[in-house]
């Protein structure tokens, strides 16, 4: 590795604080779980921007507020535990501060202030003005840990603000010490850690004269010790093989060298908060402990968390499953009508354009937001609550012998939302090879879309023993998803598991406004990044299946679907349901939009008897059996392109899947069809 | 948060023992002997708070799968593989307590 850790254009993007008069930028840095997104909205509640880190998908929020004849545009950094750079996350915070040496609002949590602490500890290496910001008084108060902000601020050098972000305290009083180190900047540089360890000076004095800026020797040396793979590429370049040399053997003689450095850290901390905070004797036994009692029980952990995720599917199609039908069946149908007598003057192939195409197609993105609405704010609130943590390490070991480990069930649970977010919310697995697996992995679970065309066939072909069917091919998917976990992490993506360490936090109630502002952001990115694509197929679809005509069964569709129609014939599926397969991988929610165009059917309802009529139930199953496991749709494959930076691996899954789609349709029809039933 | 040196006092050599942190029981504490496992790993366990020296108590250990301790006040999940790589010197073996499994 020997890429430069800032390049210069993507430093160049960053705003400047000198932009205009009296606009600072302020960066707000801490560890996950201090409450970092609560007090961003505390500062900046609706002056907010949400974007992307350059050439990163971390997402990037900055906002503004103002104080005084102050503006301050503040910049939350991804929540980071240290300053190494083991994750994107901690690698744009550390270029941030390094590039804009902006004043940095440290947030501690103040339960566990020691922790937090290391983070301001690394960023006070980098020699930036700071500001402590304690958030969660309230629970150390709780816990009787008593604490003076005053006696802290004398011995860090810098302004301590004790917060209680969740109840909106202690706003003014964190932007009036912002306010006092922008005013005073050079005043308010935290103390450091000094740490007089041997090999440190030695590897500074290597280091000497090569480390050009924003970068200093010293701290260019305490990350060489921790191993900092970034740095280590960067310093052998600076160095050359020459002066290299001796710093690789002194690096391989102090392998140890870390853990004297951390504990210096950690001196110097307790040092600082020693005569600042006082701890009860014993720890008071806390909510967390009496919830993780029973929510970390090997059995009732189980039974919990299996009521848990079932109420959350219940919800979700309880709450959004109506909303869905009724925006189908209402709304969209008067939209459609409303639109095709407005455009009463156009020739009648512009308004079916229109009417099934667009409106259609429009209508499939949008059927689908309450849905997704539904699970995405389920999902919060289990994530805000804590809960998600301990479903992670209950399933570690599960996950584990598919090669995973815990936190890749977050992903992959999301992935029963929408593929699309779940293959970015595969960031939480740090190596890249677990996060590489997870990704290849998600298509595997059924999303809404796919479930959609369960529900309506299924309740087709099966009647009122609908849900069990369904019930069973999710089952199916999730053992293939399993086997093909073991063989990939056996023989493909072969490599060390990472390491897995977590941390649990204390269990508290979600607000209504952070659970609803994921669900909408969730929302949000699935509308915008499949909207415009499922417009857009579509129309094509539209197209494609009524041109030359004059019917559906005389379009370019057609011929298509019989050119691969022996490849169904093994699977029992006719053209028209090879059609509607092929039409998934533009968007699974296309296939019942599809099966209308193609059975000739305009209004739900009578799909309903045409299908009937047309599909044996053993070919329905296998056509399932096959949507269930068939390939990504476009938007997952681009997703998983972004992720990975390679087109390999959604070529890969594309392939794979495109084989296991096949086998398990052909096995499920032939195996019916043996058996007598159905066919 | 009181803190165990290694080399600090100790009643008598008979009673010391260090042990894989995931060969004790609920409710035992102890202080980190030592961490196997390389520079990455034990800068990301020292950004949680476990360094060298630090009072843990173990609070669950449901003898497969992960397990939870307590180190500065925070929870920490280790998987089992990294459990086995924190060498904990024991200080108090409450036998018992907590649950196992």
């Amino acid at each position: 590795m020997s890429r430069e850790p800032v390049p210069a254009a993507e430093a160049t993007v960053f705003r400047r604080g000198g932009d205009a008069p009296g606009r600072v930028v302020v960066a707000l840095a801490g560890q996950p779980n201090v409450g970092k997104t609560t007090v961003f909205n505390l500062l900046t509640s609706g002056a907010q921007h949400v974007g992307n880190w350059p050439g990163k998908t971390v997402q990037r929020e900055e906002g503004t507020c103002r104080v005084g004849a102050l503006r301050l545009h503040v910049v939350d950094l991804p929540g980071t535990y240290s300053l190494t750079a083991a994750s994107d996350e901690e690698r744009i915070a550390r270029d941030f501060i390094l590039r804009e040496r902006p004043p940095v609002v440290v947030l501690a949590d103040a339960t566990g202030m020691e922790r937090s602490l290391y983070l301001l500890a690394e960023v006070s290496l980098l020699d930036v003005p700071v500001v402590l910001g304690l958030n969660m008084m309230d629970a150390a108060d709780e816990q009787g840990i008593r604490i003076e902000p005053h006696v802290l601020e004398a011995a860090l050098g810098v302004p301590v603000v004790p917060l209680v972000a969740v109840r909106g305290e202690g706003r003014e009083e964190l932007l009036a010490a912002i306010a006092r180190v922008v005013a005073d900047p050079a005043r308010f540089h935290p103390r450091r850690p000094t740490i007089a360890r041997e090999v440190l000076g030695t590897l500074r004095r290597l280091l000497e004269g090569h480390v050009p800026a924003p970068y200093d020797p010293e701290w260019v040396a305490l990350k060489l010790l921790e191993g900092d793979e970034e740095l280590l590429g960067a310093a052998r370049s600076w160095l050359g093989p020459g002066g290299w040399d001796p710093v690789r053997r002194l690096l391989l003689a102090h392998e140890d060298a870390f853990l004297d450095v951390a504990g210096a850290r950690y001196e110097w901390i307790e040092r600082m908060v020693g005569a600042a905070v006082v701890r009860p004797r014993l720890g008071p036994v806390t909510i967390t402990d009496r919830l993780d009692r029973i929510a970390t029980h090997p059995m009732w952990g189980r039974l919990l968390l299996v009521v848990v995720l079932g109420l959350v599917f219940a919800a979700t199609f309880t709450v959004g499953g109506p909303l869905q039908r009724w925006l189908d069946r209402s709304a969209l149908t008067a939209v459609g009508a409303t639109v095709d007598d407005a455009l009463g003057w156009a020739p009648q192939w512009l308004r079916d354009l229109t009417v099934e195409g667009v409106i259609g197609g429009a209508g499939r993105v949008i059927t689908l937001i309450p849905v997704l609405v539904v699970f995405f704010a389920g999902m919060a609130v289990l994530e805000d609550s804590g809960y998600l943590a301990r479903a992670a390490f209950l399933l570690d070991g599960l996950m584990h012998r598919i090669g995973l480990h815990g936190k890749s069930f977050f992903p992959l649970f999301v992935g029963f939302g929408c593929n699309v977010p779940a293959v970015l919310a595969s960031r939480v697995v740090e190596s890249t090879r677990g996060r590489l697996l997870t990704i290849l992995l998600t298509p595997l679970v059924p999303c809404t879309g796919r479930l959609v065309v369960v529900a309506f066939v299924g309740a087709v072909l099966f009647g009122d023993a609908a849900p069990l069917a369904a019930l069973g091919l999710v089952a199916a998917n999730l053992v293939v998803l399993a086997a093909v976990g073991v063989v990939f992490s056996r023989w493909v993506i072969r490599g060390e598991q990472e390491a897995f360490i977590m941390v649990l936090p204390l269990y508290h109630s979600p607000t209504l406004r952070s659970v609803a502002r994921a669900a909408a952001m969730n929302t949000w990115a699935f509308v915008r990044r499949a909207g415009t694509l499922i417009v857009a197929a579509s129309v094509v679809v539209w197209v494609l299946s009524n041109y030359p005509g004059p019917d559906p069964e005389h379009s370019v569709l057609a011929t298509i679907g019989r050119a691969v129609e022996p490849l169904g014939q093994l699977m029992g599926m006719d053209w028209r349901l090879v059609v509607a397969t092929l039409s998934g991988f533009v968007a699974k929610e296309n296939v019942v939009a599809t099966l209308g165009i193609l059975y000739g059917a305009k209004a739900s309802a009578g799909l309903d008897a045409a299908l009937a009529a047309a599909v044996p139930p053993a070919s329905g199953l296998a056509f399932l059996v096959v949507q269930m496991l068939f390939i990504p749709c476009v938007s997952t494959i681009v997703a998983m392109r972004q992720e990975t930076g390679r087109w390999r691996w959604p070529l890969v899954s594309t392939g794979l899947l495109l084989v296991v789609a096949l086998a398990g349709g052909t096995v499920t029809y032939q195996a019916a069809r043996l058996l007598g039933v159905g066919v | 948060m009181p803190r165990r040196r290694i080399h600090g006092k100790r009643d008598s050599p008979a009673t010391v023992s260090v042990m894989p942190l995931n060969d004790l029981t609920a409710g035992t504490i102890g202080a980190v002997h030592r961490l196997l496992g390389g520079r990455l790993f034990a800068s990301r366990l020292a950004a949680l708070g476990v360094s060298i020296g630090v009072e843990v108590t173990v609070l669950r250990n449901n003898r497969s799968g992960p397990l939870v301790m307590m180190a500065r006040g925070t929870r920490i999940a280790l998987g089992r593989g990294e459990a086995g790589k924190v060498l904990v010197e024991v200080t108090s073996d409450v036998a018992g307590a907590g649950s196992g499994g």
